[in-house]
């Protein structure tokens, strides 16, 4: 568990970004947080509806990037990501 | 290398005494074997493996690109003996391919199977859960639930995806129980799968001969890979049987273990009831229920630490989503069965880039077709004791034979 994967700190905006050459299509994303993710009509792969998250969306994309098999999304607090 | 002494002592896998108990993933004296830290067994040909059986463990080593699927590998862990290499046909089968080779075949398949398409389907699986749930009816009271409603209906279902005539399950459905089997003797695996491939690609010649613009799996990948030269035919015949085989067996047992359960704790009417909790019981279901039993299947290929033990390149490795599905640092009283749990990291379906890919289709069939039953027949009873029901102990995907059943 990295840094800023350590649940309980005070987040106000999250970045999610997702590896399509990492994914599998397996959907859990979708299911999870599909106001956040989805999926490509052609393959399958994930797709991005959002880069910058309020913390509710937030939290399920981190839920998402636990629950992902092949472990294709990132998710990090929105100031901890270079800019 | 361990010493031949301490290897003698390993404990046996699959184990020597089955569960006596249709829920319970191992016989609940042998458990402490294998539950816990990973550790090495022996398997029926007398090799070695590493048996990972905790959650994190597990979610760990399917994630790793460092285990390979391909069981003609080295050291990969094998429960019956491999067929010789010339009878092997595993073109298409890419559950046991790697990387690149892997991905573009499941890539072609993805899409069709998302959440959003099988939605689309919904009706048709309404549809076949309603008439199948007629031929019950008129089938009893009482009944064998598992050849009148849970057998029928996921195999109707991927016969009408795949755009493979239903009339042939009897052929098939046999053949798929024999290729499942880890007691099929070799010649007998040999000759069913090429009876099914010769009946896939028999199937596939006359769609490619008759175009009938039908819109099923196997005449759109026809028309938009085979044609333009991205798909070779023995490639799909491989990825069809692997479709129907995984298709309908999973399914069927899931159905048939979740009546068992359901009317044994008088949870049916909450089905019925509170529609709205179905999507969480399926996932409980399939937590506790964890019919993939003997484990999944992988060989290192490179030095790998996982749950504090290095596992060697070369070596093999069997991981145990039933009891990763039990483990207390995931799930909370992970041995009761819990409708209103949120079990969403239950691994049933396995995990990293082989995890099903039919999972979405499977959990509207799982939720329909209980839905449904409950609703139509309330009263419905198992009218034997789970101890009495005859299992599929062999199989790598646990079931029942038959559930007797009246309403
Ligand atoms: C409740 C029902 C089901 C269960 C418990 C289940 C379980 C699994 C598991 C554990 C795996 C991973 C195997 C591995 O990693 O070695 C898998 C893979 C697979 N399943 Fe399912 N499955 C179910 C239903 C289905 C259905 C309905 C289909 C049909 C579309 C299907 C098609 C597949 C395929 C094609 C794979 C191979 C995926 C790959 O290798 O990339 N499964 N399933
Ligand atoms: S959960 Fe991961 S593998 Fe599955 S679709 Fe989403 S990004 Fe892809």
């Amino acid at each position: 568990m990295t840094a800023v994967d350590r649940p309980g700190r005070a987040e106000t905006t999250v970045q999610v970004a997702v590896d399509r050459d990492a994914c599998c299509g397996s959907g859990n994303c979708v299911r999870v947080a599909p106001e956040v993710f989805a999926q490509d009509d052609a393959d399958g792969l994930v797709l991005l509806r959002a880069t910058t998250l309020a913390p509710q969306s937030g939290a399920r994309a981190r839920r998402a990037a636990d629950l992902c098999p092949s472990g294709a999304i990132r998710v990090a607090s929105a100031e901890a990501l270079p800019r | 290398m361990t010493t031949p002494i301490v290897e003698a002592e390993l404990p046996q896998w699959p184990p020597v005494h089955a569960a006596r108990d249709p829920f319970a993933p191992l016989d609940e004296a042998e458990r402490p074997h294998y539950d816990g830290p990973v550790r090495q067994v022996r398997l029926p040909n007398g090799t070695t493996a590493w048996l990972v059986s905790r959650h994190a463990d597990v979610r760990q080593l399917l994630r790793h690109p460092a285990f390979s699927a391909d069981f003609t590998r080295a050291g990969f862990p094998l429960l019956r003996p491999l067929p010789p290499a010339e009878t092997r046909d595993t073109r298409g089968n890419f559950i046991q391919m790697d990387g690149a080779e892997h991905s573009r075949l499941r890539r072609m398949l993805t899409a069709e199977f998302m959440i959003k398409n099988v939605r689309r389907i919904e009706p048709l699986i309404q549809r076949t859960v309603d008439e199948a749930l007629d031929d019950l009816a008129a089938a009893g009271p009482p009944a064998d639930l598992v050849s009148t409603f849970a057998l029928p209906l996921p195999s109707m279902v991927i016969c009408h995806l795949l755009g493979v005539p239903y009339a042939d399950h009897d052929f098939f459905q046999a053949r798929s129980r024999t290729l499942l089997d880890r007691k099929t003797p070799t010649e007998r695996l040999i000759r069913e799968v090429a009876e099914l491939r010769d009946y896939l690609r028999a199937l596939i010649d006359t769609k490619r001969a008759h175009p009938d613009g039908a819109d099923d799996l196997l005449g759109r990948l026809i028309r938009e890979r085979i044609e333009p030269g991205e798909l070779d035919v023995e490639e799909l015949v491989g990825m069809a049987l692997l479709l129907l085989v995984a298709g309908h067996e999973t399914t069927a047992n899931m159905i048939g273990l979740s009546v068992l359960l359901l009317t044994r704790d008088g949870r049916f009417t909450t089905l019925r009831d509170e529609p709205d909790q179905a999507p969480g019981v399926v996932e409980e279901l399939l937590r506790y229920l964890s019919i993939v039993r003997t484990g999944l299947f992988r060989a290192a290929t490179e030095d790998v630490e996982v749950g504090g033990q290095l596992i060697r390149a070369g070596e093999g490795a069997i991981v145990l989503i039933s009891l990763a599905n039990r483990d207390a640092a995931v799930f909370d009283d992970p041995e009761r069965f819990d409708p209103y749990r949120q079990a969403h990291q239950q691994v049933a379906f396995g995990f990293g880039v082989h995890q099903c890919i039919g999972q979405p289709l499977a959990r509207a069939e799982l939720r329909i077709a209980l839905v449904a039953l409950a609703r139509r027949f309330p009263q419905l009873r198992v009218t034997a004791s789970p101890q009495e029901l005859s299992t599929r102990q062999h199989s790598v995907v646990f079931g029942l034979d038959t559930l007797p059943v009246t309403w």
